[in-house]
């Protein structure tokens, strides 16, 4: 079960990192990013990395893919000349070849359903919010507060920056 | 299948099915609320007091014509409807609705439901986008801003409950509340919370997106039929969400007040019913409540709406988080 999980995620993830890297539409390009940041969720999931994988959909997917469409909305960026215009025959043969190739790569994992070793026991419990919060405020509480510094001078420069009338 | 994973198939569908129909319920109720407050009668034709209202409603919009704008967005305008019923169908997984029922008890439920909410935004934004329409897009802008300024506040509205629970999972933040509820204990955070839930529901007084005296229908102005009708439902599926999680986190989830000094230990099933009861009671208190404030209060303007989350909501909720975290962690080291 695990192993088709991951594969189903995995493929999701390369298939649209490339369409995100061949998409001749921004928005579009943006919406790919999205999913391939959710399919990556996915795997941390599988990996029992909790934390991450909701920090991962609730920081990148939920709030900064949203203000890159903002800003690719308000620009009205024009899109470049579409790669596919219509539905020709080269299209076809190149979905029916995929398909083909898909079922037989899917074919294979199959006879190997558990090919991916168990997350070991201990390894578990590191991705939980307990053992990265204990870490994080322990160990290494001064680069946290180091980035924390660094960040909100960014957030105060940017807003400078902002200002109109900032010389 | 596991015995847990069939509990927990059961209780969610079972929850699906309870939401999908109240929000249904809770679109006639709207229209009947809004007919009481502004003194005229409201939908009452169809079936007794006008309860098949909705069904009537839902049959139209299946038969009006589905219309794409030529130069929109095919594939988007269609997806676009969807994902807001996703993200508020994914939101019910997490909230126990009685002691024990929960589809899914997971540790990071508090960060889970954040997360999932900030999807429902796409929605809305791709909806006006893929329109290809100036108002939609603009519906659409708004939307994206008005989200991501409105999750801040709430989720440091949420994490201020989250100190009192010293727990990210939905459960054990339900049962801190046994003796007192949140909303004693944490009032500022409960007003940030409601607020902040009005914004992300695009509820009125914040209900920018679909301003019809400056964007004709805001993002679905180029939506009809049954397009249409999934914006819709998904709006109402957020209004009985969004009541839910202000029940969960402030007053007490399945708790009566302060349950814990007088209430005596019953039977696993008379709990389980008392809990339930508790729990639709003050859920369709705060439906109630949405509506209501909807067609009382006026809309805000845009600039103001940005400028109360940024300038007011943000810094009011990131004191209070400071001031409850200090005093607990004083009574925790001094008093205990």
């Amino acid at each position: 079960m695990v192993t088709y999980l991951f594969i189903l995620f995995a493929t999701l993830a390369i298939a649209a990192a490339l369409a995100m890297v061949l998409n001749r539409s921004t928005v579009n390009s943006a919406l790919f990013l999205v999913l391939n940041m959710l399919s990556i969720a996915g795997i941390y999931l599988l990996l029992k990395a909790q934390f991450l994988a909701v920090v991962q959909v609730l920081v990148y997917a939920g709030a900064i893919m949203v203000l890159f469409l903002f800003v690719i909305m308000l620009l009205n960026v024009e899109d470049e000349e579409a790669v596919l215009d219509k539905i020709n025959f080269r299209y076809i043969i190149s979905v029916i070849l995929g398909v083909v190739v898909l079922s037989y790569l899917l074919y294979i994992a199959g006879s190997m359903a558990d090919a991916l070793p168990p997350v070991a026991e201990d390894m578990a419990q590191v991705g939980t919010v307990e053992a990265i919060g204990d870490e994080l405020f322990s160990t290494y509480i001064l680069p946290l507060e180091i980035t924390a510094i660094l960040l909100t001078a960014a957030v105060v420069g940017a807003i400078m920056m902002a200002q109109h009338k900032f010389k | 299948m596991s015995p847990e994973l069939v509990t927990s198939l059961i209780i969610a569908f079972v929850a699906l099915f309870v939401v999908l129909n109240t929000a249904a319920i809770v679109v006639f109720a709207e229209r009947r609320l809004a007919g009481f407050i502004q003194n005229r009668p409201g939908p009452n034709r169809v079936g007794p007091i006008g309860i098949l209202q909705p069904l009537a409603d839902v049959l139209k919009l299946l038969f009006n014509e589905d219309i794409t704008p030529i130069y929109g967005r095919k594939a988007l305008h269609t997806i676009a409807p969807i994902i807001p019923v996703i993200t508020a169908i994914a939101a019910i997984a997490v909230i126990p609705f009685a002691t024990g029922v929960v589809a899914s008890d997971i540790n990071v439920g508090v960060l889970y439901l954040l997360a999932v909410t900030s999807m429902g935004v796409y929605g809305v934004t791709l909806g006006g986008w893929a329109s290809n329409s100036k108002y939609s897009l603009l519906g659409g802008l708004r939307s994206a801003a008005q989200m991501v300024s409105y999750e801040l506040p709430m989720g440091i509205a949420v994490a201020s409950c989250v100190l009192y629970a010293a727990s990210l999972n939905m459960v054990e933040i339900v049962d801190s509340q046994e003796f007192w509820w949140n909303v004693f204990r944490n009032p500022i955070g409960f007003v940030i919370f409601i607020i902040a839930a009005f914004a992300e529901a695009n509820r009125a007084p914040f209900d920018l997106v679909e301003a019809e005296q400056e964007l004709v229908g805001g993002f679905h102005t180029e939506y009809s039929g049954m397009k249409f009708g999934t914006f819709f439902l998904a709006e109402y599926m957020h209004v009985v969400i969004g009541s839910m999680l202000i029940v969960t986190f402030f007053f007490g989830g399945y708790h009566l007040p302060f349950a814990g000094y007088w209430l005596p230990e019953m039977s696993e099933t008379a709990t389980i019913i008392l809990d339930l009861i508790v729990f639709s009671v003050k859920t369709l208190f705060f439906v109630f409540l949405f509506i209501w404030v909807r067609w009382t209060l006026p809309r805000f303007k845009f600039n103001d709406l940005m400028n109360y989350s940024w300038s007011r909501l943000l810094p009011l909720g990131i004191i209070n988080f400071v001031v409850i975290a200090s005093a607990i962690m004083i009574y925790n080291n001094y008093f205990s």
